[in-house]
């Protein structure tokens, strides 16, 4: 499978180190272009010559996502600490290059619980950690 | 009416001061604390501290009423969902939209986010107009009632250069509304007006005819 990971910082990058080692194509897009930096820490001889692929460039910006290859993509995987610019943008490759399978990572339980409502693969890291604590707290 | 804008920057606080003069019930969301403090100084209980793009926030600033929602933050993501949410989430029929960056415009339209109106492309509009030589312009595009008006320079040799108003054959949807001689006023034109090489022609299209109504003022 080829899958396009938007947003190599502390989700993005493990996420598209782990999908490499499940043996599919990664192509990285970030905005900075020490993410690079990031990604070839994980891997032994570097992230690129492992067979990966980054592009630098912003998102909403159609011939950065081009240039990591969405054409390609079979997944999508918006993992930016940014809600709106994973939330956009699922919907931009969702709707315009028809990809298959799109995950967006949101922050905020209630625009998760919205945007679920409205079709989207959300993952809502904020959500996992209110129940792990909530569990703790359980009276019972 | 009551307004919801979100983003107290220039744009939002100089429409904020003028939609109050007329006489609007406003709500401006401001999320950075110092800027939100000179605003709230100003137009008091009207601004609003917080995220315009946490549900939240919008419920608070009074959303689920809004007639309007105007969204002019500095971020086309955040123009984009605050709008979106508006529409979908809380049924607001009237949205505008600012776009920062006009290459995102097909994104904004992509999304149903219509009217998204880009100070860059307006700008850019009349630089081309005062540029001699240019092809088409776009004055006015009235998406949500499917209109727009052009503006084109006729070439020489084009198929309407030196004909009536009445023998172009302009396609169903369009018609000629102003003619602008080179060195004269625009004005209506009849039936009869000449159209001559080096005038510049408005037309008012549906969109989508663009290319066919550019083929008779243009050679190539």
């Amino acid at each position: 499978m080829f899958v396009l990971v938007l947003g190599a910082g502390r989700v993005g990058e493990r996420v598209a180190r782990f999908a490499m080692t499940q043996g599919h194509t990664v192509s990285v897009l970030d905005e900075d272009p020490l993410a690079l930096d990031r990604l070839d820490a994980g891997v032994e001889g570097g992230w690129e010559s492992a067979g990966g692929r980054f592009a630098v460039g912003t998102a909403l910006e159609s011939a950065a996502l081009e240039a990591a290859g969405i054409g390609e993509a079979d997944m999508f995987i918006a993992s930016t600490n940014g809600d709106n610019t994973n939330i956009v943008m699922s919907q931009v490759v969702k709707e315009r290059y028809g990809v298959e399978k799109v995950l967006c990572r949101v922050a905020d339980p209630a625009r998760a619980e919205w945007y679920e409502s409205q079709g989207l693969h959300v993952i809502c890291g904020t959500r996992i950690a209110i129940s792990l604590f909530e569990n703790e707290l359980r009276a019972d | 009416m009551f307004m919801v804008i979100a983003g107290g920057g220039k744009v939002g606080l100089n429409l904020a001061r003028e939609l109050l003069e007329k006489g609007h019930e406003l709500s401006l969301i401001e999320q950075m604390r110092p800027r939100y403090v000179r605003l709230e100084r100003e137009l008091e209980h009207v601004a609003q501290y917080g995220d315009a793009t946490e549900l939240w926030v919008l419920e608070r600033a009074g959303i689920a009423r809004a007639d309007m929602v105007i969204a002019v933050t500095g971020d086309d993501e955040d123009n984009i969902l605050i709008c979106q949410v508006a529409k979908q989430k809380y049924g607001v029929d009237r949205i505008i939209a600012r776009c920062n960056n006009p290459r995102n415009l097909e994104h904004f339209k992509l999304l149903g986010i219509e009217p998204a109106v880009s100070a860059t492309d307006l700008i850019l509009n009349l630089i081309e107009h005062s540029l001699p030589g240019h092809g088409i312009v776009r004055l006015l595009d009235l998406s949500g009632d499917q209109l727009e008006i052009i503006e084109v320079e006729v070439q020489s040799g084009a198929p309407a250069d030196g004909q009536r108003v009445a023998d172009v054959e302009l396609p169903d949807g369009s018609r000629i509304i102003s003619l602008l001689p080179r060195d004269a006023c625009g004005f209506v034109p009849k039936d009869s007006s000449m159209i001559r090489a080096g005038d510049e022609v408005l037309v008012i299209l549906d969109p989508g005819l663009e290319d066919d109504v550019m083929s008779l003022f243009r050679t190539s």
